[in-house]
């Protein structure tokens, strides 16, 4: 070790309380941000998965009014045939094509308005997490043509069971009457009421052919292996495209415009606290800093007087605080990590969590995210903001004169 | 090289709205290899003097050149350099680095300098041994008596072969016999040519100089040449 570190190592544990409270200070927090900054990717993420997962999917290709006017007859030709070139294109199998249509279910004792689904039986298991969640019955196979998977709340409402049959009444794509009967073969539990009680997968052949759709759908659902492969994977799949006036390929966030918003202004808020935490704790790094600066003042005269440099004692004081920012740092993302890879597991939940929840469609126990970001952004803000903060007590340095330095008492 | 030339030297403190006088027209000329004390009671000046001499303070008026610098136009990093390079200090209150062992403060100087660390310690073990504290090299200055860390202070001043020492009541902590030993020391190191300027009122140092400098209210009242009476052990 040179005379620099070591003599800025030494001074460190000169006051060991005061540097471990200053270290301390830098280990909570950093431990605090990893916590919170890894729960709230966590929960990003699973905002993300859990709103696009049961129905929108990473990106669609859609009749270019669709979105807002959501008329039936904006509609996608050949949705079939280009599902499966899509599917082609990106190389991937979750590609699936889908036609939607508001229509009067009934049963034998009730009639509900629902959203009904026509979709590939083969590829929307793929795309969807719904096929997946069915708690009675089965999902839809190739084979089946009258077939209907219905929700929870659904079947509850309509008093529908399996083997029970269910008739539409609607328009068609042509403003034609249609109408047609399905047998329930599965009832879906997602958990959560509100897709439970709109959802009803039907093939989508037979769909087509109840609501005079031709070969037409009204989504092409793609889904990628996951989010952060969703713009890329666009950037690559556009210029193969041949989407015509009429088509337009959107990402998820055209699709849910809401979701990026409540992500961008949750962040902005949790951000202000982060920076808070973080100028407390320059502070604290400040005052102690300045506080040994002041106390050393007849050592750093002696320094001085014997022709050191104010600029070798400025850096001295540096070291030391970088020493004490890389013990919080090491410390605090070693503790950080062990917290956030226990919750990873376990899950955290706090009360007041279930309004949120509901709203974004997450379950009421998050799962803080492990991942570099997490771990290290907090600590090394922390960490770049303790040196910058030493830099008012080094400069003072500049300010001695050997001789009433080192009358100083 | 290290003759030093002190002209019409001035120098006050403000302190409590009171002017305190430090030099009063100061004029003083010392060759390269003398032996000098600077003597007189307290507060007369003898320590201001050292410091500007040193280049560690400057004068309100007057000129000082030490060897081929004159101090008094150096900017305050040349100042630093020109200490680190050619000066040795002992200092009035021993003033070591409580953190650093004795072995350590006496390096620090040649640490500073750069000097590289086989070199170091081949000298600090010579000159820790020069001033009789073999055994203790490794103790800190909370560990050491007031005598012991007073030569800590002067091997820590010599360690670097200055080519100046300027020293501030060396033997103040020092029984008779380790104060005779230390002076013995510095007239050794003084005729291998390096220059002494030593401030005090201990007797028994002033017999060991050539050259005896009397200051009194910050004027010089007097400046002899004189016979060594101490004799080296
Ligand atoms: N920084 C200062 N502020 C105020 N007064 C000072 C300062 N430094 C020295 N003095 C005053 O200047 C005068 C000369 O002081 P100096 O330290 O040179 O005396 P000295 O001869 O070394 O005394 P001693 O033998 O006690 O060390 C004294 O009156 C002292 O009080
Ligand atoms: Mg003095």
């Amino acid at each position: 070790m040179n005379v620099g570190s070591r003599l800025a190592w030494r001074n460190l544990w000169r006051h060991s309380r005061r540097t471990w409270l200053t270290v301390g200070a830098m280990i909570f927090c950093n431990v605090l941000l990893v916590f919170m900054i890894s729960l709230q990717l966590g929960s990003y993420g699973m905002m993300i998965d859990n709103s696009l997962g049961p129905f929108t999917g990473h990106a669609q290709i859609q009749h270019k009014d669709y979105l807002d006017d959501g008329k039936m007859r904006q509609s996608v030709p050949a949705a079939a045939a280009l599902a499966q070139q899509v599917r082609g294109d990106i190389g991937l199998e979750s590609v699936s094509a889908r036609a939607v249509g508001f229509a009067l279910a009934s049963s034998e004792e009730r009639s509900f308005g629902v959203q009904i689904s026509g979709v590939q039986a083969a590829y929307e298991p793929l795309v969807s997490t719904l096929p997946g969640l069915v708690a009675q019955g089965r999902y839809l196979s190739e084979s089946d043509n009258d077939a209907i998977v219905i929700g929870r709340v659904l079947a509850t409402n309509l008093r529908a069971t399996l083997g029970d049959e269910i008739t539409f009444l609607g328009s068609g794509r042509d403003g034609s009457f249609a109408a047609g009967v399905a047998t329930v073969v599965g009832i879906v539990d997602s958990g959560i009421d509100d897709l439970d009680r709109a959802m009803a997968h039907v093939p989508l052949g037979w769909f087509q052919e109840v609501f005079a759709m031709g070969d037409h759908g009204h989504q092409i659902v793609i889904r990628f292996a996951d989010i952060d492969a969703v713009t890329p994977g666009l950037a690559a799949l556009a210029p193969q495209l041949d989407l015509g006036d009429e088509l337009v390929l959107l990402d998820w966030d055209a699709l849910l415009p809401g979701l990026r918003q409540a992500i961008t202004s949750d962040m902005a808020s949790a951000w202000m606290m982060y920076g808070v935490l973080v100028l407390l704790v320059a502070f604290s790094v400040l005052n102690t800093q300045l506080m040994s600066v002041l106390e050393r003042t007849r050592e750093f005269g002696v320094m001085l007087a014997l022709g050191m440099k104010p600029s070798r004692i400025a850096r001295l004081v540096g070291m030391e605080t970088l020493m004490m920012a890389a013990l919080g740092l090491s410390i605090g993302v070693l503790g950080g990590a062990a917290v956030v890879a226990y919750l990873s597991v376990a899950g955290f939940h706090f009360p007041g969590m279930e309004e949120m929840a509901s709203q974004f469609n997450l379950p009421d126990r998050i799962y803080p995210e492990v991942s570099a970001l997490g771990l290290l952004w907090g600590p090394l803000t922390v960490f770049v903001m303790s040196v910058f903060a030493a830099l008012y007590p080094a400069l003072r340095i500049f300010r001695l004169r050997p001789v009433p330095a080192m009358r100083a008492v | 090289m290290s003759s030093i030339r002190c002209n019409d030297l001035c120098k006050t403190f403000e302190q409590g709205g009171e002017t305190i006088v430090g030099l009063d027209h100061v004029s003083l000329s010392i060759e390269e290899g003398e032996f000098v004390c600077l003597s007189g009671p307290s507060g007369s000046g003898k320590t201001t003097l050292l410091n500007a001499m040193g280049g560690l303070d400057t004068p309100d008026s007057g000129r000082i050149q030490v060897g081929d610098a004159v101090l008094t136009d150096l900017s305050r990093g040349q100042l630093a350099d020109m200490r680190l390079q050619n000066v040795g200090f002992v200092f009035q209150a021993y003033n070591l680095v409580p953190v650093l062992s004795a072995r350590e403060n006496v390096e620090f100087v040649m640490q500073v300098q750069g000097v590289d660390a086989r070199q170091r310690s081949q000298r600090v073990q010579e000159v820790l041994a020069e001033v009789g504290l073999e055994g203790l090299e490794s103790r800190l200055p909370a560990e050491l008596s007031g005598g012991q860390q007073q030569r800590v202070a002067v091997a820590r001043a010599i360690a670097s072969k200055p080519k100046l020492v300027l020293a501030d009541e060396p033997t103040a902590n020092l029984d008779t016999r380790s104060a005779a030993q230390l002076m013995g020391l510095f007239v050794s190191l003084n005729q291998r040519g390096i220059t002494f300027v030593i401030a005090t009122h201990d007797s028994r140092v002033m017999g060991y100089a050539r050259r005896l400098v009397k200051l009194q209210d910050g004027r010089m009242i007097s400046d002899e040449a004189q016979e060594p009476t101490a004799m080296v052990v």
